[in-house]
């Protein structure tokens, strides 16, 4: 218990939980127009463009100083994502390629400098490889400072401007028509993001930024329908992935922080999958298994039905076997469960022998009502 | 054949609504036999219970309104979709047995139009299936192509990237595609839909080319308008079959009525009074259906119903 | 003469890089043309998972149990990613996102604990070792040859088997997936071949270039060659060529500036490409502007 205190009082790890913290909230927060704008993956190309900007940062500044490396991570971040928009609206390249040329190229160029800067033998130059996985343990109080301020200003730009990302979010055309300018509220949520993957990248590293931005959003996607609590909860989601993960990762040494901080946030997205109310797979798992053998009821009704309209018969007696080989399969199964719900009833039919089922009048309703429905939105 | 007093019975119990499994199975004498057909997407049936009898050397057009299954009808005949249950023939038989005498022509967005090949390559594309693995296409298909082109009009734009074409041309392309496979039955998914009114024109000209020549032609169709003057043969498609048969017993102001206003014929005229003439759906295609197994007169006299 | 090549370590570096150019170019037309590109992203970073996991069964750091491994460890990745996908809880790009990180988290993580002591490093991961590959030869028919070199030419020349025997069969999957399925041709099947080969070639490259440059020599040498041709098998060609010439650039630069040779190779990639947008004879935006031009003094007269 006092280890435990102890540990917690631990200035550094009081940075490491706070850092976390931080990027937890804004990479949650604007991971949420990432996802639903079905840019997930524009996040791992800003992060893995960021090296270049990482390199360059400390190039300018002469030294390990965050402000500058993340004005450079920022700025390349933002020419990879213009570079990205240019090659997908000016050539018949596809998003996808843009999108990946934009992530191979500018992270090439991020190779290429930081071996010219370990070339130069600058001996601050040993701090820039944790920008690759993200080291917790480096973080200082200074750091904090600077990854807060970016995100208070993210966070109050999200805010200010809440209507207008909300509505070119779920229907940019519609947007459009209102007057909103569409392409400067796309190119400032673009920019957000940016800023988003840039705060995480000394916790988490440029390599899996992206999955900070996608994981929180789309695990808090399960379990909300609006907007405004998917990013409080995203944001929740991303607190605990970025505190469990970096705590995990600064308690056992050795293990970089990126990788712990991503599987703690793909472990929520797996239980939310899984077990979030109404969408989670487990419960529509169960409601197929129901529908399917509703439908399967619903086939052999409609059956029973046409084979009594075609005899003029509203009780015609319909042979099991018959049954069975018209649908492909035993239905003796599923004419029992319609029995149980009062809507076939056996019936013995001389000379034939065999088993025979006929409609009962709620039976008769039924698949009326199941045929009219047919075609129509069912819900 | 031969049939045993009490098979017989068995048969006239229940011709209309179900025949023996074995006889189920084989229709060597229609075009397209679909029976019990069933495709859901999750829990939501997409096609239900569909029973088609397309018999051979018709134009048909499957029609519907938009979500009534009409694309995922001709893609589980293909084998594309999986269906929950049901059974398909073409010509009697299996799908994947008489691959080489079915063409396809899906629906003109489906491909990516700034895929880096021509137009005669594309419209060589339809003979792959009949050169098989591993070989490559040689003269004769790429005069086959040609000829292909040459009948769509088409023979100047041979050496063209696909990305210039109008849609139109686009579809026109396809077409020939189509044509080359050289099929006994022809399925085409929507292609009259954002051509201009010449390629309409065209595109139905030679459909019926292929008709006159004994091909079966079914077309997902999606202007009632035209159906009348395009094609004979109708099946009218919401999630079920509404009706099928020749187009001018079919195309009816009721059966309009239940396939677009998602009301559905069957016995609305009185529960239980069968509608005489008048088509409904049913799980097997009733007497008349019967009548065109027994006798082997021309496929077009026998309705469906 | 031979002997003066397998000698000449900056021709060894040239022609490994070439050959993972050509490699990855051709599998990489075919994802590019698919709207699949991002899955070389993806498992390229996943498979440093199937290698750590060999190393750690087999001790084997190289050679075909680390193929296999990869193109298991790709495939998986790839499957992982549909099964997401299908679910319908996730749209297919965050499905990507989701699941390679992982298996790439896990990957690294191994590497933290058990492999300090062995040359695969994160730095490996990243960058590859293309300037050394002259360091680990084997001999063959006397000379002495980089192992690089020789399981790099043999994963070309399977692509270019694979792809050549099954040209027509590509091309129809890719354009047409329906009429492919429609014919038999099993679009589905040759895709899963087409990542396998994908994921493969990923792990012998990967001494060389490392995980993630590998992205660009799948990706960017293809769409350049798309920029400035209609015809498939010239994409082919010219997306080969154009990853032959910036292996020559990549390598004069990285000496000329004492910098990372595989990622100067990998941003000479990028700078092809850019001429190829500039340049391009038909869709280059300098030839768009010409006819945007022309077209408006056409309106004009």
């Amino acid at each position: 218990m006092s280890g435990l205190l102890a540990f917690l009082s631990d200035y550094t790890i009081q940075n490491v939980a706070l850092g976390a913290a931080i990027l937890g909230v804004i990479s949650g927060v604007l991971g949420c127009f990432a996802v639903l704008r079905q840019q997930s993956l524009l996040g791992d190309t800003l992060s893995h463009a960021a090296l270049p900007g990482i390199c360059l940062g400390f190039i300018f500044a002469g030294t390990r100083e965050l402000s500058a490396i993340l004005a450079g991570a920022l700025l390349t971040g933002i020419l990879a994502a213009l570079f990205m928009l240019a090659l997908s609206r000016r050539t018949r390249l596809k998003t996808d390629a843009a999108l990946g040329i934009s992530l191979s190229v500018f992270f090439a160029i991020g190779i290429v400098l930081l071996t010219y800067i370990q070339g130069t033998g600058n001996a601050a130059q040993g701090g820039l490889d944790t920008f690759l996985f993200g080291q917790a343990a480096a973080i200082l109080r200074s750091d904090i400072y600077v990854m807060g301020t970016i995100t208070l200003i993210g966070l109050g730009l999200v805010l200010a401007f809440w209507k207008e990302f909300k509505l070119v979010t779920f229907d940019p055309g519609f947007a459009g028509s209102l007057g909103m300018p569409v392409t400067v509220v796309e190119t400032a949520l673009t920019l957000l993001i940016a800023l988003a993957v840039v705060v995480g990248l000394q916790m988490v590293g440029v390599v899996l930024m992206a999955a900070m931005v996608i994981a929180p959003a789309a695990a808090a996607r399960q379990w909300v329908r609006s907007l405004e609590a998917m990013v409080i909860l995203s944001a929740l989601m991303g607190i605990i992935a970025g505190v469990s993960g970096a705590l995990v990762s600064a308690l056992a040494t050795g293990l970089a922080t990126g990788p712990l901080v991503v599987l703690a946030a793909s472990a929520l997205v797996l239980v939310s999958i899984f077990l979030a109310p109404e969408r989670g797979l487990l419960w529509s798992g169960l409601r197929r298994w129901r529908a399917e053998r509703h439908l399967r009821g619903r086939q052999v009704l409609a059956t029973m039905y046409e084979l009594a309209a075609a005899h003029d018969n509203p009780a015609y007696p319909a042979e099991q076997s018959m049954l069975d080989a018209y649908h492909g399969l035993g239905t003796g199964k599923v004419l029992h469960r319609l029995q149980g719900r009062g809507l076939v009833r056996r019936t013995t039919h001389m000379p034939q022998e065999g088993i025979h089922w006929e409609l009962t009048e709620d039976g008769r309703h039924e698949a009326r009502r199941s045929l009219a429905a047919l075609g129509k939105d069912e819900s | 054949m031969l049939m045993s007093p009490s098979s017989r019975r068995r048969r006239q119990g229940y011709a209309a609504a179900a025949r023996p499994a074995a006889a189920r199975l084989h229709e060597p004498r229609l075009a397209a036999h679909v029976e019990d057909l069933t495709v859901s997407y999750h829990d939501k049936p997409v096609l239900f219970d569909i029973d088609l009898n397309v018999p051979p050397g018709v134009m048909c057009a499957i029609v519907g309104p938009n979500g009534a299954g009409k694309s995922t009808l001709i893609k589980a005949i293909l084998g594309l979709v999986k269906p929950t249950s049901g059974h398909i023939t073409l010509h009697g038989l299996p799908y994947r047995q008489v691959r080489a005498r079915v063409g396809y022509v899906p629906q003109r967005s489906t491909v990516d139009w700034d895929f880096p090949t021509t137009v005669h390559d594309v419209v060589t594309m339809g003979l792959y299936g009949q050169i098989g693995w591993f070989k490559r296409p040689g003269r004769r298909e790429r005069e086959k192509a040609s000829e292909a082109l040459k009948m769509v009009g088409m023979q100047d734009f041979a050496r063209r990237q696909i990305s210039q074409l109008s849609g139109g041309q686009q579809q026109r392309v396809f077409l020939a595609r189509a044509l080359v496979q050289e099929a006994d039955v022809y399925f085409l998914d929507e292609p009259m839909a954002g051509v201009d009114a010449t390629t309409e024109r065209a595109i139905v000209k030679i459909l019926g080319a292929l008709r006159d020549a004994g091909k079966t032609v079914i077309v997902v169709h999606h202007d009632l308008q035209t159906v009348r003057s395009y094609f004979d043969w109708l099946v009218l498609l919401n999630v079920r079959v509404i009706a099928q048969g020749p187009v001018d017993d079919i195309y009816t102001a009721d059966n309009l009525r239940a396939t677009y206003g998602g009301q559905i014929a069957l016995l609305e005229h009185g529960d239980f009074t069968r509608p005489a003439p008048a088509p409904g759906p049913g799980p097997a295609p009733g007497p008349g259906f019967d009548a065109q197994k027994e006798d082997a007169g021309p496929p077009q006299a026998a309705e469906a119903r | 003469m031979l002997a003066a090549f397998f000698d000449s370590i900056p021709a060894m570096i040239i022609a490994t890089g070439a050959l993972v150019g050509i490699a990855a170019s051709l599998v990489g037309t075919f994802l590019v043309l698919r709207g699949s590109s991002l899955l070389s992203d993806a498992i390229s970073h996943s498979i440093v998972l199937g290698i750590v996991v060999v190393w750690m069964l087999t001790g084997a750091q190289s050679g075909p149990v680390q193929l296999v491994g990869a193109a298991l460890t790709g495939l998986l990745t790839v499957f992982l990613t549909e099964l997401l996908a299908a679910t319908g809880r996730v749209k297919n790009d965050a499905a990507i996102g989701l699941v390679f990180p992982v298996l790439f988290s896990i990957g690294v993580l191994l590497l933290n604990v058990y492999a300090r002591d062995v040359h695969i490093d994160q730095h490996t991961v990243l960058l590859g070792e293309i300037g050394f590959v002259w360091l680990d030869t084997v001999s063959l028919g006397g000379y002495e040859v980089p192992q690089s070199l020789l399981s790099m030419g043999a994963m070309a020349a399977l692509n270019l088997v694979f792809v050549t025997l099954l040209f027509k069969e590509l091309k129809l999957a890719t354009f047409d997936r329906a009429l492919a399925a429609a014919l038999g041709f099993m679009p589905g099947l040759l895709f899963y071949a087409l990542l396998a080969l994908t994921s493969a070639t990923a792990v012998a490259a990967f001494d060389a270039v490392g995980a993630i440059l590998f992205i660009a020599f799948v990706i960017v040498p293809p769409s350049a060659a798309y920029l400035i041709t209609d015809r498939l098998w010239l994409m082919l060609l010219f997306a080969s060529l154009i990853a032959v010439l910036s292996s020559f650039a990549g390598y004069g630069a990285a000496v000329l500036l004492d910098v990372s040779i595989g990622g100067m190779m990998a941003t000479m990639t990028g700078l092809f490409l850019v001429l190829a947008f500039l340049f391009g004879p038909r869709y280059g935006l300098i030839a768009q502007g010409l006819r945007r031009r022309r077209a408006a003094l056409a309106q004009a007269v």
